[in-house]
């Protein structure tokens, strides 16, 4: 059914289809409102039966839901960047247990500086932990990942975790087609642990493992998650077979048939890069797009077959790491055939930053003339950053440098006096 | 000769230039007001002050004040004001939050705070629902009262600041409403001047998510009791209290903590001990 509704209604509107049995929620911005949605379809007794809990933090959040988990209940619970950070260690616990949990991260930046608007760094910390990450583009998708979610985490045992940008995928009111509940139940069958902590047949999860077994353990996650690349692209299929459209699997390619460079992003800035792109192909530049859907498992083989033609990459993320760069385009090199120097990283967004259509047109074209730097922050003040830096020249008591930053703009008046 | 401060302090010089951002008619500006009358009462040079806070609308005092504001992660208030207590002992420090960031994702702190007893204030605004986030039960809501987060209400028994506070060891214990902020910053006073952990329970509307809150002003009412060092008398007082007894309801004897001595030792010395 067609329906105009905010970005975090829809996802909630989505697990609820999936018959979620415990939802554990903290409040944290942009993620508030999916969990209030799901809370207001509990008080309508619209979800029964499931426990809908209201915890202390994030940590008892993503505890409570592996707690679930092994009693063998389909889990849900959402967060986003300081929750995400504050829950860490349960997120590893979940992976490594093997829980097939479902959270829904509304990226938002981290701090210090505080700041509760959009990036990608809350989830671009947690990759590594053993959990299956997708990204969504647009409101569409991100239901339609939750979806998908379910099915893929219960069938390998691996908790999943969906990406959707805070607030302009949250908070935005588009068109999505929710699916029915008939629909979603033909394709998401009921959940069938694979461990389960059954009175009938008493097991112990958690198990303490030494040397002797530790890496063979870590191995089998990194074995199924291998699987799960492997099972991605056929139920997306499936799941186009039954609802009628293409989302999710590991990603999609926009006009990249004959493209020189090709744009790589995760997230809704893909809107914005394909739009950039279609005005610059109006005008015969061969460029496309690369949208990584799920980042990891990294799609190593299908991402090195999607840049096969390309002389160049850009990859635009909204993720640093520091000291470093790129993150995403730093797993890109591990796909690309071409020269390592060809894939170049473009930082952008950071803290809400607006990514406008002007500014990517001009690194594109930047990267096509190769005059693009390996790394650009997009946008970047560099009028502020000297100043920054001057003053930490002049003084070795220079201060708070997000204060002095704001001061600077004339956002806050000096306080010291 | 008695010394006499060489500037008058007046709750102004406590104030800073940043406009709150808080709603009209929110219980954290009387605690403000409160704050900075208490400082200037104490003679407190703005500078020998810190105020420490997590996050929530509550948190954002620190920088409504002059003094050393320091503003950390959701919940984590006290773990850093301790850390600065014990690094700059000649501060007075001031953590400041909401029931919130106080109880619910950083409850931990709170019970460690009270048993370690630092020479610290910590003041907590508590209005009985996230306000940040715009109006979810924290810990001490009502059990019945019904929000998105909670369908039908927590049904969950209220958690009683006070009483946990004495339980866990916290060396002055008061409830003060912002409804009377000439009350509240004598209670802050008393507050600073008793060495140890020093519990501030501010009751304070969110006139924005809970406005029925406005109606505490007809609740408020002064403690019967005098302060008691006997924490007997004290639990049986806070567990039997209405939560609306406004004064200092426990003010014990307890030694604060202090920071270990280091005892120095030469390089030649040390070497000496690990000799075989
Ligand atoms: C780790 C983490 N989780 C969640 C949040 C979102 N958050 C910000 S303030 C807040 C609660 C504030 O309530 P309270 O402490 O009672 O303060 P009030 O706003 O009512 O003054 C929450 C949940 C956060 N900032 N960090
Ligand atoms: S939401 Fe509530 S607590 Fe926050 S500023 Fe407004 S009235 Fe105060």
């Amino acid at each position: 059914m067609l329906k105009q509704i905010e970005g975090s209604r829809a996802v909630a509107e989505a697990v609820a289809l999936c018959r979620p049995e415990v939802i554990c929620a903290y409040p944290i911005s942009p993620q508030t409102h999916i969990v209030e949605g799901l809370g207001e379809m509990v008080k309508r007794g619209a979800l029964a039966p499931c426990e809908f809990i209201n915890v202390e933090s994030e940590f008892a959040a993503m505890s409570v839901a592996i707690g679930a988990s092994a009693a063998g209940a389909r889990a849900y619970t959402a967060t986003a960047s300081q929750g995400l950070l504050f829950m860490a260690e349960a997120v590893f616990n979940a992976s490594g247990l093997g829980l097939p949990i479902v959270m829904t991260v509304a990226n938002r930046a981290i701090g210090a500086p505080i700041n509760i608007w959009n990036d990608h760094t809350d989830a671009m910390s947690q990759r590594d932990c053993g959990w299956i990450q997708l990204f969504a583009e647009t409101n569409q998708e991100a239901l339609d990942l939750h979806i998908q979610a379910f099915r893929l985490g219960e069938e390998l045992s691996l908790p999943v975790m969906v990406c959707m940008d805070g607030f302009i995928l949250t908070h935005a009111y588009e068109r999505v087609d929710m699916p029915t509940q008939a629909q979603v139940d033909a394709y998401l069958p009921p959940y069938v642990p694979r461990q389960s902590l059954d009175p009938a047949e008493p097991v112990s999860i958690g198990a303490m493992v030494g040397p002797e077994a530790f890496m063979e353990v870590r191995y089998l996650a990194h074995v199924k998650q291998m699987r799960a690349l492997e099972l991605i692209p056929g139920w997306a299929e499936e799941f186009r077979r039954a609802f009628g459209r293409d989302s999710g699997g590991l990603l999609h390619s926009y006009r990249t048939e004959d493209a020189e460079l090709v744009i790589v992003a995760l997230g809704s800035v893909l809107g914005t890069i394909k739009d950039t792109v279609d005005a610059m192909r109006e005008r015969g530049v061969r460029i496309g797009v690369l949208g990584i859907t799920c980042f990891r498992p990294w799609p190593q083989e299908a991402v090195r077959a999607a840049l096969a033609q390309a002389k160049q990459v850009l990859v635009l993320e909204k993720s640093l790491a520091v000291g470093l760069g790129g993150i995403v385009s730093n797993n890109v090199r591990t796909s690309y055939a071409g020269a390592a120097q060809a894939v170049r990283t473009v930082i952008a967004g950071l803290g809400g930053r607006p990514i406008s259509r002007a500014s990517l047109e001009r690194v594109f074209a930047q990267a096509l003339d190769g005059t693009l730097d390996p790394v650009t922050f997009l946008d970047l003040d560099r009028g502020l950053v000297e100043r920054a830096l001057a003053r930490e020249r002049e003084a070795r008591r220079s201060g708070p440098i997000a204060e002095n930053i704001l001061r600077d703009l004339g956002v806050v008046g000096a306080r010291i006096s | 000769m008695t010394a006499v401060p060489a500037v008058a302090y007046t709750p102004q010089s406590y104030k800073s230039e940043v406009k709150p951002v808080w709603c009209p008619g929110c219980g954290d500006y009387s605690v403000l007001s409160a704050v900075t009358k208490a400082l200037a009462k104490l003679e407190l040079p703005p500078e020998q002050v810190a105020v420490v806070s997590g996050i929530g609308c509550s948190s954002r005092i620190p920088a409504y004040t002059n003094c050393y504001g320091f503003h950390g992660v959701h919940g984590r208030a006290l773990a850093a004001a301790t850390g600065l207590k014990v690094a700059r002992p000649d501060l007075t420090v001031i953590a400041a939050g909401g029931d919130g960031d106080g109880y619910s994702i950083g409850g931990n702190h709170f019970l460690h705070a009270c048993r370690r007893n630092v020479d610290m204030t910590y003041i907590v605004m508590d209005n009985r629902v996230y306000g940040m986030t715009k109006g979810q039960p924290s810990p001490t809501t009502e059990p019945d009262w019904d929000s998105k987060l909670s369908p039908h209400g927590t049904g969950l028994r209220e958690f009683h600041p006070l009483v946990i506070a004495l339980a866990s060891g916290a060396n002055f214990i008061a409830r003060a409403f912002a409804g009377d902020p000439n009350g509240c910053a004598d209670l802050i006073v008393q507050a600073i001047r008793t060495p140890g952990f020093s519990f501030v329970e501010v009751l304070s509307p969110c006139v924005t998510f809970r406005p029925e809150q406005r109606e505490w002003k007809t609740m408020a009412h002064p403690a019967a009791v005098a302060p008691t060092d006997d924490p007997a008398r004290a639990a049986r007082r806070l567990m039997t209290d209405d939560g609306f007894n406004i004064g200092i309801l426990y003010a014990g004897n307890r030694a604060p903590y202090r920071s270990a001595q280091a005892a120095r030792v030469s390089p030649a010395e040390l070497e000496k001990e690990f000799a075989l």
